[in-house]
C-alpha cells in the first residue's frame, strides 16, 4: 500500500506487470522491477508508463537505487515507486534518486519519515532530485 | 590540511543530530537491535566482544594537533585512556558506551572529524600516501583528489547499499606506500604531456580471495574522475554478487567476467554518466588543492649531529628524505617491543600533537602500517624531537623491521576473529627485541590476521600469519612472499600451521634462512623470491 506520494497527478489504478510481461505484451501502464532486471529496458516506452514499482524485497540490496536513477536520467517523468523493504532511514537516499512514491511492508511513523527528509539540506553530488550540489553552491 | 566551510560542517552536524536520534530511539526500545544495527554500522559503531568499538575516520590519514588533541580527549574521556590507529589510517575506541556516543561523536564535530561512512556496505574512508606532500617522489599531492572523493561518497545516495564494502586509496608515486592495488579501487596520479591525470585500477582486494587489481584505465582526467568513478560504482552496484556474502566484493566481479568486458561495461556507462554534469569544475579541484599549498618552508639544511648513537639509530631507520632540503620525514613508531601495534595512550597521542605543533607545521598523518608520521620536520629539530619522543617511549626505532608488525585486533576484541593476533606480535616482537639482530635483518614485513577476513594485512606480508580456528584451538598458517608497495604480490601458505610458539620459532627459522642465503643487500622477500620456498620449508618442517 502506498503510504507516502510526493506528487499531485492521480493514483495510477492499473495494477503493475513484470518486465517480462510488460516486454510480451505491452499495452500495461505500470510495471513492476524486480532487483535483477535491467532498468534500460523500460528505456524505449518510458513516455506510456504512468508507474514503475521498484521492488526491494531486502533493504541491503541496493539494485534499486540505480534502477531508479538510470530512469530518471532517460527521463522518466511519472511515478516511481520504492516497494517492499523500505525502511524510515533510506527514504531520504531513495527520494534523492527519484523515487516519489513509498510502498513500504511494515507501515512507518509520518513523523519519523519526515524528519528523515528533512534532517540534511546540503549534498555534496548531483544526483535526480532537484538540489544543487555543494560544490555548485560554491562556485555558481 | 582542508579545513571545512560551512557546507561541510553543516553536513557532519546534521549526522550527529540524526544519529543522536537514531540512539535515543533505540535506548527508549522503540527500535530493536536487529533495526538499529544497521544505522550504527553506517556510523562506525560495532558491537565487539565485550563493547561497543567506535572507528572514526580520519581522511586520508591527514589530521593537524588539534584533531590528534580531540582523539586523545575522547580517548581519555570515553574510553579506557587510550586509542587503536589501524590500517585503514582511522582510529578505533574500544570501550564505548551507546549512551555517550553522540556526545562524543558532537565533540568531534568540533573539529570537522567524523564517523561517517568507516563501516556498512558504502565507501569507506578514503586511504592515501602518509608521506603526500613530502614525498619527493610525487607527481602532485594526492591528497586534494582524496578530498574531492571524500565530499562525493558521502552520503552517496546510490551507493549506500552496495554488494559489499568498498575502498579507495589515492597515491601519487610510483612507490606504493599505500597498498593501492590491494583496494577496491586504487588511484595513481600521473602526468601525460604536463596534464594531471589517474591511472584507475579496480578490483584488488585481501579477505579470503586476495586479488591484486588490474589497471582498468590508463589516464582518466581530473575533470572526468567523479562521472569515472561513478561509473565503476554503478556497473558494481547493478551486478555484483549479492548471493554470497563471501562473493560480494567487486573483486569478484572483476575477476569473473574479466578486466576487459569490466572496461567496456565501465566505459558505457561512462559515456552515459558524463552526459548528466555530475562532475564539478576544476574550480573546485583547485579550491580544495589551495588547502594543500606546501607550508613555508626555510629551514637552512644541516647535518644533525650523529654522536649519539641511539638517536644515530633512529635518524636511519625511522626518517625518512624529504622533498625539501633541510627537512625530513619522521616516523613514530607504535610498536614498542611487546606492546600492542597500533595503541597509543591519550598522553601519548597530546605528546605527537605538541611535537607536530611545535615542530611539524601542525601537521601529522596516519599510516596502514599503524604508526604516525610528522611528514614535515626541520633537521635542524630532529635531536629534540627525537628527545621528546623518548620520553613518550614514542622512540623506537623499528620502522619496517621483523618488530613494526601490522596486527589486527583479534579474538582479545573483534568477534569475527577466530584467533588472538595480539599475543603472537607482542612474541614476536620480544624474540627479535635485540635492535642489532633486528637492524641486520633488514626490512621485513610482518602482518598478522586473527580470521580469513585478513584486516591485518597477512596476504600483503612478506611474512604473513593468519590465525584460524582448527576444532577450538588457535592455529596459525604462514605466508611467504606478500608484498602490498609497489612490488605488490600475495603471499603463499608455506604449509601446515602451528601453534603460537610453533610459529614464533618458524619465523626465526625462516629469518636465519635467509641470513644464510641472502646475497648482497637482498631483503628477505627479495632472497624469497629468488630461491623459492623449498630451503624455507626444508629449516622448518624438514
Amino acid at each position: 500500500m502506498v503510504e507516502f506520494r510526493y506528487r499531485t497527478d492521480e493514483v495510477t489504478e492499473q495494477p503493475s506487470v513484470t518486465l517480462d510481461a510488460f516486454l510480451d505484451q505491452s499495452n500495461a501502464t505500470a510495471v513492476r522491477l524486480e532487483p535483477d532486471d535491467d532498468a534500460r529496458a523500460l528505456i524505449p516506452f518510458l513516455d506510456r508508463l504512468t508507474l514503475i514499482e521498484v521492488a526491494f524485497p531486502k533493504y541491503r540490496d541496493g539494485r534499486g537505487y540505480s534502477s531508479a536513477r538510470i530512469l530518471r536520467e532517460a527521463g522518466y517523468t511519472g511515478e516511481l515507486r520504492a516497494q517492499g523493504d523500505v525502511l524510515v532511514d533510506q527514504i531520504a537516499f531513495m527520494r534523492r534518486c527519484g523515487f516519489d512514491s513509498f510502498a513500504p511492508e511494515a507501515s512507518l511513523n509520518p513523523e519519523a519519515v519526515a524528519r528523515a527528509l528533512s534532517t540534511y539540506d546540503q549534498f555534496y553530488q548531483k544526483a535526480a532530485d532537484s538540489a544543487a550540489p555543494v560544490w555548485k553552491l560554491r562556485h555558481g | 590540511m582542508y579545513k571545512y566551510d560551512h557546507f561541510d560542517q553543516s553536513i557532519v552536524d546534521a549526522r550527529v543530530a540524526e544519529f543522536r536520534d537514531q540512539v535515543n530511539r533505540r535506548i527508549a526500545g522503540e527500535i530493536t537491535e536487529d533495526q538499529f544495527k544497521p544505522l550504527r554500522l553506517m556510523n562506525g559503531l560495532y558491537l565487539q566482544l565485550h563493547a561497543y568499538m567506535l572507528r572514526v575516520a580520519i581522511p586520508y590519514g591527514t589530521l593537524d594537533s588539534r584533531q590528534m588533541r580531540m582523539l586523545a580527549h575522547i580517548a581519555r574521556k570515553y574510553d579506557r585512556d587510550y586509542g587503536h590507529f589501524t590500517t585503514r589510517q582511522n582510529i578505533q575506541y574500544n570501550w564505548i558506551k551507546l549512551e555517550e556516543c553522540a556526545d562524543l561523536l558532537e565533540e568531534l564535530a568540533t573539529v570537522e572529524m567524523h564517523a561517517i561512512q568507516t563501516s556498512g556496505n558504502c565507501i569507506r574512508n578514503i586511504s592515501s600516501d602518509q608521506y603526500a606532500g613530502a614525498a619527493a617522489d610525487e607527481v602532485a599531492d594526492p591528497r586534494p583528489w582524496a578530498e574531492l572523493l571524500r565530499q562525493w561518497s558521502t552520503f552517496h545516495p546510490e551507493f549506500s547499499y552496495l554488494p559489499r564494502k568498498f575502498k579507495i586509496a589515492v597515491i601519487a608515486s610510483p612507490e606504493d606506500r599505500a597498498a593501492m592495488r590491494l583496494h577496491d579501487i586504487g588511484l595513481e596520479l600521473v602526468r601525460q604531456n604536463g596534464e594531471l591525470g589517474a591511472r584507475v585500477f579496480v578490483g584488488g582486494g585481501m579477505g579470503r580471495t586476495p586479488m591484486i587489481a588490474p589497471e582498468i584505465n590508463p589516464f582518466v582526467k581530473a575533470d572526468d574522475l567523479l562521472s569515472y568513478i561513478e561509473a565503476c560504482l554503478r556497473v558494481y552496484n547493478r551486478y555484483g554478487r549479492r548471493d554470497n556474502i563471501y562473493k560480494a566484493r567487486i573483486k569478484i566481479l572483476v575477476h569473473e567476467i574479466g578486466a576487459d568486458e569490466y572496461r567496456r561495461q565501465v566505459a558505457e556507462e561512462f559515456a552515459h554518466v558524463k552526459t548528466l554534469g555530475i562532475d564539478p569544475p576544476l574550480a573546485e579541484l583547485e579550491r580544495i588543492s589551495a588547502f594543500f599549498a606546501p607550508p613555508a618552508f626555510d629551514a637552512a639544511d644541516v647535518e644533525p649531529d650523529r654522536s649519539d648513537p641511539d638517536f644515530a639509530v633512529w635518524l636511519d631507520q625511522n626518517v625518512k628524505p624529504h622533498k625539501q632540503a633541510g627537512y625530513a620525514i619522521v616516523n613514530i613508531s607504535l610498536k614498542p617491543i611487546g606492546g600492542i601495534p597500533g595503541d597509543a595512550t591519550s598522553a601519548q597521542i597530546d605528546v605527537m600533537a605538541d611535537l607536530a605543533e611545535q615542530y611539524g607545521f601542525d601537521e601529522l598523518r596516519v599510516t596502514h602500517a599503524q604508526n604516525i608520521v610528522l611528514p614535515h620536520v626541520a633537521k635542524r629539530d630532529l635531536h629534540a624531537v627525537w628527545q621528546a619522543l623518548r620520553e613518550a617511549d614514542l622512540a623506537h626505532a623499528n620502522l619496517d623491521l621483523i618488530s613494526d608488525i601490522i596486527a589486527c585486533p583479534g579474538l582479545d576484541y573483534c568477534s569475527l576473529a577466530n584467533a588472538r593476533s595480539i599475543p603472537v606480535a607482542q612474541k614476536i616482537a620480544t624474540r627479535f627485541a635485540d635492535m642489532d639482530r633486528q637492524r641486520d635483518l633488514g626490512e621485513l614485513k610482518l602482518k598478522i590476521s586473527g580470521c580469513i577476513n585478513a584486516c591485518g594485512h597477512h596476504h600483503a606480508g612478506h611474512i604473513g600469519i593468519l590465525g584460524v580456528d582448527r576444532k577450538g584451538v588457535e592455529n596459525y598458517q604462514l605466508t611467504f612472499g606478500g608484498s602490498g608497495a609497489e612490488d605488490v604480490s600475495i603471499g603463499k601458505i608455506i604449509g601446515p600451521g602451528f601453534d603460537e610458539d610453533g610459529v614464533v620459532d618458524a619465523v626465526e627459522k625462516a629469518t636465519e634462512v635467509y641470513k644464510t642465503l641472502r646475497e648482497g643487500d637482498e631483503r628477505f622477500i627479495d632472497t624469497y623470491r629468488r630461491v623459492g620456498l623449498e630451503p624455507f620449508k626444508e629449516a622448518i618442517y624438514g
